[in-house]
């Protein structure tokens, strides 16, 4: 129902997510931001359970944010997802288990830019594109084609408007927007909403 | 309840009725923190003099056993049901709430004249759907937190940190088999609240299981520019739509209307003359159809 896509450039991720928030059949809001700032550089992108996803991401952030105050220094994108990974994985065999699905992007000043593609099971994955829900089957094999390492960030933004396009031509569900961020060494820079049509 | 608190009033059997916490979770060095708004540090309802809200929830992210996987306790004599349309939105002249006043209990209904629309303080309505008895204990204990904190901290809580904290006081209980579906209407926000734990803040909210028909009426006609006349007469109709075809919401629709001066309640109005008045304005459509024709055939 929802989909996440991340795309890594040589040095910036392009990361986009889409804007519904549903529950059953009925979509209570068309502007839900899916996105979680944990740090100047880091992203967050969340999705899964209702309740799960809120709680989860906000917990990690207020952590990362914690651990910035305590020692004076961010944690870089790798410590941030293995980070949450291990809390994911901690709660998997609880009794009370988050079922969220992620893809966290950074960019770390010594090691350059990072996707890291993580799952309800705890798995975690550096890759240089990754996407989720059902959308994802869609979608990957666009990327598989089309990505090639040192893609300009045109050309990024080139692939993940084919990618909304297919979603829009095949995709039973009508998802009519997406938020896109860049995230290079200067930041987290918002681009513009991709929208489509209905179909 | 909030002077149940101020007098340190411990009524100590209700409490321990709560099945879902407290031995488990001793043997991990958690601490049982109580459910206050001091939530810097380990308090425990001993050290804190004022008496916080005795839920002894433990640590905020460990949740308790009873997940799907768990047989109930407890057997129900009969199924809860959901049934009810309310909504609620935005325009230029504050936020409209209204809400049907059926309580369904399966094929019965067990009452034709329920308050859905609860008033928590002057400038905040809640309207609530799910389950009836959930959504009428869960109102009252948010009052009670909202005043609370109102009498401690001399300010009144903002309508995002009163939604903020119903869903952290709702976040146990997730997996139980509590249904609390509130959403909250302030005068310049609306944000829906749910015991599944989704929290959002909108411009337009129609929760229930009527919520589909009152979504049709209300994403056509909807507009920030209506007149309040305009926007309750939507309102009603919405609500009216919703419970001509819903089976599980009708007699009378409520309406409250909340601005920046306080909410204010319209009386509550029987659907019936709704219906007749809808018929009636079909009846004259039909009329100048048939006149028409006549004139066509002459």
């Amino acid at each position: 129902m929802e989909y996440l896509i991340g795309i890594q450039g040589p040095d910036f991720v392009l990361v986009a997510a889409d804007n519904v928030a549903a529950s059953s059949i009925i979509q209570m809001k068309h502007d839900y931001d899916k996105m979680f700032k944990l740090s100047e550089k880091i992203l967050l992108l969340c999705v899964g359970e209702a309740g799960d996803t809120v709680q989860f991401a906000e917990y990690i952030q207020k952590n990362v944010q914690l651990y910035k105050m305590r020692n004076g220094y961010e944690l870089s994108p790798s410590a941030a997802a293995n980070f949450t990974r291990k809390n994911l994985a901690d709660y998997l065999r609880s009794r009370t288990p988050y079922h969220v699905n992620l893809l966290l992007a950074g960019y770390d000043d010594a090691d350059g830019p990072g996707l890291f593609y993580m799952d309800y099971l705890s798995s975690l994955a550096k890759a240089p594109f990754a996407a989720h829900g059902y959308g994802a089957f869609l979608t990957l094999s666009i990327l598989d084609r089309d990505y090639k390492p040192d893609l300009t960030r045109e050309e990024a933004m080139n692939i993940l408007r084919k990618c909304v396009e297919e979603l829009n031509k095949r995709f039973i569900l009508n998802l009519h927007s997406f938020n896109v961020r860049l995230i290079d060494k200067d930041g987290i820079h918002d681009m513009e909403k991709l929208t489509v049509g209905a179909k | 309840m909030a002077l149940e608190d101020i007098c340190n009033f411990k009524d100590k059997p209700t409490h321990k009725t709560f099945p879902f916490y407290a031995s488990e979770d001793t043997s991990v060095s958690v601490f049982t923190e109580s459910f206050n708004f001091k939530w810097r540090g380990e308090m425990t309802s001993k050290k804190a003099s004022d008496v916080p809200l005795e839920f002894h929830v433990p640590s905020l992210f460990k949740r308790p056993s009873s997940r799907a996987s768990h047989s109930v306790s407890v057997r129900r004599p009969f199924p809860l049901s959901h049934g009810t349309t309310t909504l609620g939105f935005i325009f230029q002249g504050g936020v409209i709430a209204a809400a049907d006043t059926r309580a369904s209990a399966g094929g019965l209904v067990a009452c034709p004249a329920v308050h859905k629309i609860t008033p928590i303080h002057s400038h905040l309505v809640v309207t609530s759907s799910g389950s009836g008895a959930d959504c009428m204990l869960w109102e009252r204990i948010l009052t009670r937190e909202i005043r609370l904190y109102q009498l401690r901290h001399k300010r009144r809580l903002s309508i995002r940190g009163t939604a903020k904290l119903l869903s952290l006081m709702l976040h146990p209980f997730k997996g139980t088999d509590v249904c609390v579906a509130l959403t909250l209407c302030g005068w310049d926000k609306l944000i829906y609240v749910c015991s599944d734990g989704a929290r959002l803040q909108g411009d337009i909210f129609s929760v229930g299981s009527g919520s589909p028909y009152a979504y049709g009426v209300l994403d056509r006609s909807l507009s920030w520019s209506l007149h309040k006349e305009e926007a309750i007469l939507l309102a009603r109709e919405a609500v009216f739509r919703a419970t001509h075809r819903d089976a599980y919401s009708g007699n009378n629709v409520d309406l409250f209307h909340v601005t920046a001066e306080g909410w204010r309640q319209r009386q509550r109005e029987d659907l019936k003359e709704e219906y007749y008045r809808d018929m009636e304005k079909r009846g004259k459509k039909m009329d100048l159809k048939t006149k028409k024709a006549a004139k066509i055939t002459q």
